[in-house]
C-alpha cells in the first residue's frame, strides 16, 4: 500500500497525486500516440470511434454521474451537435469555426432543456428527457431545407487549414485530441467550485442550498455543459459515418450512452473511458456470441437491444458504481489484505434517486 | 447588538399551526438555545431561518437586512450557516471534498475559469485548501480528513457537519440538535468547541437542544417552545424553573 507524505496544498490540487500515477497515465498516453504504427486501418477508425463515445460520455458524466440527473435524451445532442456542424460545414464555415459553434449551440439547448428539469428528478427527469429527444427527431425528420429530412445530408470532410483529416490516421489524432481536452476540462471542473456544486447537488439538495449553492443556476449549467460535450461529440461522429439520417440517432443510441456511463462506473472519469471500451467491444462480442451459439439464439429478434438492457440491469443490481468501481474495490482489497470490510462500499443511496422520495 | 431579529413568525402545514407568532432576538456574540418538546415546532423554526419553508406572517432581518423573501441559497451568502437533524452531508465524497463545498460562497472564479483551470482558479483551490485545514485544526477532524462520509461513524458525521458549517464563515451558526446520537465524552467535547466557536471565532450560535446539562452549560439565553408559540425566553435558570415550561414538560 502506497502512504503519500503531503507536504504542501497543491498536491491536493494537482490532477496527479503522485509519481506512479504520473508513469502510469504517461505510458498510456505514449501507447495511444504511437498506436497509428501498429494497428491498421480498420482498427485506427474502430479507436476513433470508441473516443468519439467516450467524448460523449464524459457530457452524460457529467449529468448523470456528478450531478445526479438522468437523461434519456442525448442521441438529440449527439444528432444536433453533428447536424449543427454538417449544416455550417456546407455553409462554408471553416472546420475550426463549425466545431465550437455547434458545441456552444449544444450548450444553448442543453441549457433550455435544464429549465424543466429544474423541478423534476429520477424517473420523471428520464422520461421528460426521452420526450425532448422525440421532438428533436421529430424536427430533423421535418426541417428538410436543412437536415435533408428522411434523405440525410453528406457531411463534407473535415479540413484544417487546407489540410484534409479524413484519412484515418489524421481522423485518430483529431478524435483522440479532442478527448484528451475534454477529459482535462472535465477534471479541471470536478476540482474547483463548479464541478463541486455538481457532486453537492447530487448528494443533497438541502445541504447544497444551506451551502449558498444556487440549484436552478447549477442544474442548468449542468445541462448546457453536459449538452456541449455530447455535440462536441456529435461534430465527430458527423465525420465518422460520413452521411448523416435520422436513424443514425435513435432511443436505443441514448440507451447506449446511458448504458456506457452506468457499465463505467458513475461518479468517474476513468468509468467514461472503461464504458466506452465496453460500448466498442460489446457489438464484436455479440457478433462472435452469434457464431458461436447456436443458429435459432443469434436470429432471436431484438437480440442486441435486449442484452444492452440487460446488461444495465445486472449492473444497476450487482455492481451500481460499474467497472470503475469494480476495480477500486479490488485495488482496496489488496491494499488493505487481510483485513478488508466489505460494508466498506455498500450502498448508502442511489445515483439514480428513482428509489428516494423526495 | 441584535444579530437577528424575528418578529410574529407563522407557518402552518394544512390545518396545522406549527409555528405561531413567535418573536425572538438573537444578541450577537451569544449563544441562544431553543429548547421544547417534540413537535413544538424548533426545527420549523429553523428551516423558517433558513428560507426551506416559506412564511404565512411575520418577518425576520438579519444584520439590519430584511430576509423575509430571501431564496435559500442566499441566506449561506449572507451569513447563516446551518447543521442538520439527522445530518445531511454529501455521502459519497470525502471530509476534506465536504468542507471545501462549504467555500462555495467565496468562490471568485467562474465557469470559464474552472474548465480552464486558470491560475485564478488554482490560487482559489489553494486558498480554500489552506482555509479547510484551520477548520480541521479547531475540531480535530485530521484522522477524517481523506475518509469518504460513508464510512464514518455517527459522531464523526456530526462533527464534519460542524465543521462545514464553519468553512462558511459564518456570523450566525444554526445548530439542529448537536448532541443528539453522541455519547456523553463527545456532549462534553462539543461544550468546549461551542465556546471556542463563540469566543475564538466570534460567531453567534443559534442551537436547538434537548439536553438540558449542555444547554445550562454553554447558553447564554434561552427560547422555550410548546406548540409552535414561545412560552418564556430568559436565562437558563430562570428558564429550568418556569411554571409555564416546567407544565410543558412534566404536565400538570
Amino acid at each position: 500500500m502506497r502512504f503519500v507524505q503531503k507536504t504542501n496544498y497543491a498536491q491536493d490540487v494537482n490532477l496527479f497525486l503522485h509519481n506512479g500515477q504520473r508513469f502510469w497515465y504517461g505510458l498510456l498516453a505514449l501507447a495511444v500516440l504511437l498506436a497509428p504504427l501498429v494497428l491498421d486501418r480498420f482498427y485506427l477508425g474502430e479507436f476513433a470511434y470508441l473516443y468519439i463515445w467516450a467524448i460523449a460520455g464524459v457530457g452524460l458524466m457529467l449529468l448523470v454521474g456528478y450531478t445526479g440527473l438522468v437523461s434519456l435524451g442525448h442521441a438529440a445532442f449527439l444528432a444536433i451537435g453533428a447536424y449543427a456542424h454538417a449544416w455550417l460545414l456546407t455553409q462554408g464555415v471553416p472546420f475550426v469555426l463549425s466545431v465550437p459553434l455547434a458545441t456552444a449551440f449544444c450548450a444553448i439547448i442543453g441549457y433550455l432543456v435544464g429549465l424543466p428539469a429544474l423541478r423534476m428528478t429520477g424517473i420523471y427527469l428520464a422520461i421528460a428527457t426521452l420526450a425532448f429527444e422525440r421532438i428533436a427527431a421529430w424536427v430533423i425528420e421535418h426541417w428538410e431545407s436543412v437536415t435533408g429530412g428522411h434523405f440525410g445530408m453528406r457531411v463534407p470532410d473535415p479540413t484544417v487549414f487546407g489540410m484534409n483529416l479524413d484519412g484515418p490516421v489524421p481522423f485518430y489524432y483529431l478524435c483522440l485530441g479532442i478527448l484528451s481536452l475534454s477529459l482535462f476540462a472535465a477534471l479541471n471542473l470536478l476540482r474547483s467550485p463548479t464541478g463541486r456544486a455538481f457532486i453537492a447537488v447530487r448528494d443533497s439538495e438541502v445541504s447544497a442550498q444551506s451551502m449558498g449553492i444556487n440549484l436552478a443556476r447549477t442544474k442548468c449549467t449542468a445541462f448546457a455543459l453536459s449538452a456541449a460535450f455530447t455535440g462536441l461529440a456529435g461534430t465527430l461522429f458527423s465525420h465518422r459515418i460520413g452521411y448523416l439520417a435520422p436513424d443514425a440517432f435513435t432511443v436505443q443510441t441514448s440507451i447506449q450512452l446511458l448504458l456506457m456511463v452506468v457499465v463505467g462506473g458513475l461518479g468517474s472519469l476513468q468509468g467514461v473511458v472503461y464504458g466506452a471500451i465496453f460500448l466498442g467491444l460489446l457489438p464484436q462480442a455479440i457478433a462472435i456470441g452469434r457464431d458461436v451459439l447456436p443458429q435459432w439464439i443469434g436470429e432471436i429478434p431484438g437480440l442486441e437491444p435486449g442484452l444492452f438492457g440487460a446488461i444495465l440491469v445486472l449492473f444497476l443490481i450487482f455492481e451500481p458504481l460499474g467497472i470503475h468501481g469494480r476495480w477500486v474495490k479490488v485495488r482496496l482489497w489488496f491494499d488493505q489484505f487481510p483485513l478488508y470490510r466489505r460494508a466498506t462500499y455498500k450502498r448508502q443511496r442511489s445515483y439514480l434517486r428513482t428509489e428516494r422520495v423526495r | 447588538m441584535s444579530l437577528f431579529e424575528a418578529h410574529d413568525l407563522s407557518v402552518s402545514f394544512g390545518g396545522i399551526k406549527a409555528v405561531r407568532d413567535v418573536s425572538f432576538t438573537i444578541r450577537s456574540g451569544e449563544v441562544f438555545s431553543i429548547i421544547g418538546p417534540n413537535g413544538a415546532g424548533k426545527t420549523t423554526l429553523f428551516n423558517l431561518v433558513s428560507r426551506f419553508y416559506e412564511t404565512d406572517s411575520g418577518s425576520m432581518a438579519f444584520d439590519g437586512v430584511d430576509i423575509t423573501g430571501v431564496p435559500p441559497h442566499r441566506i449561506a451568502e449572507m451569513g447563516i450557516a446551518r447543521t442538520f437533524q439527522n445530518t445531511e452531508l454529501f455521502e459519497h465524497e470525502t471530509v476534506l471534498t465536504n468542507l471545501l463545498i462549504a467555500h462555495h460562497v467565496h468562490r471568485r472564479t467562474r465557469l470559464v475559469a474552472d474548465l480552464l483551470f486558470l491560475p485564478g482558479a488554482r490560487r482559489q483551490e489553494l486558498d480554500f485548501r489552506r482555509r479547510v485545514e484551520d477548520v480541521i485544526d479547531l475540531l480535530d477532524l485530521q484522522s477524517y480528513r481523506e475518509q469518504p462520509i460513508g464510512g464514518l461513524p455517527y459522531g464523526a458525521r456530526k462533527m464534519v457537519e460542524i465543521a462545514r458549517a464553519l468553512c462558511l464563515e459564518p456570523k450566525l451558526l444554526l445548530l439542529d440538535e448537536p448532541s443528539s446520537g453522541l455519547n456523553p465524552e463527545e456532549t462534553e467535547d462539543l461544550s468546549f468547541w461551542i465556546e471556542d466557536i463563540v469566543e475564538d471565532l466570534g460567531i453567534t450560535v443559534a442551537m436547538v437542544e434537548h439536553d438540558m446539562n449542555l444547554v445550562a452549560t454553554v447558553s447564554n439565553r434561552v427560547l422555550a417552545m410548546a406548540d409552535g408559540v414561545v412560552l418564556a425566553t430568559g436565562d437558563p435558570t430562570e428558564i429550568q424553573n418556569h411554571p409555564d415550561v416546567l407544565r410543558a414538560y412534566l404536565g400538570d
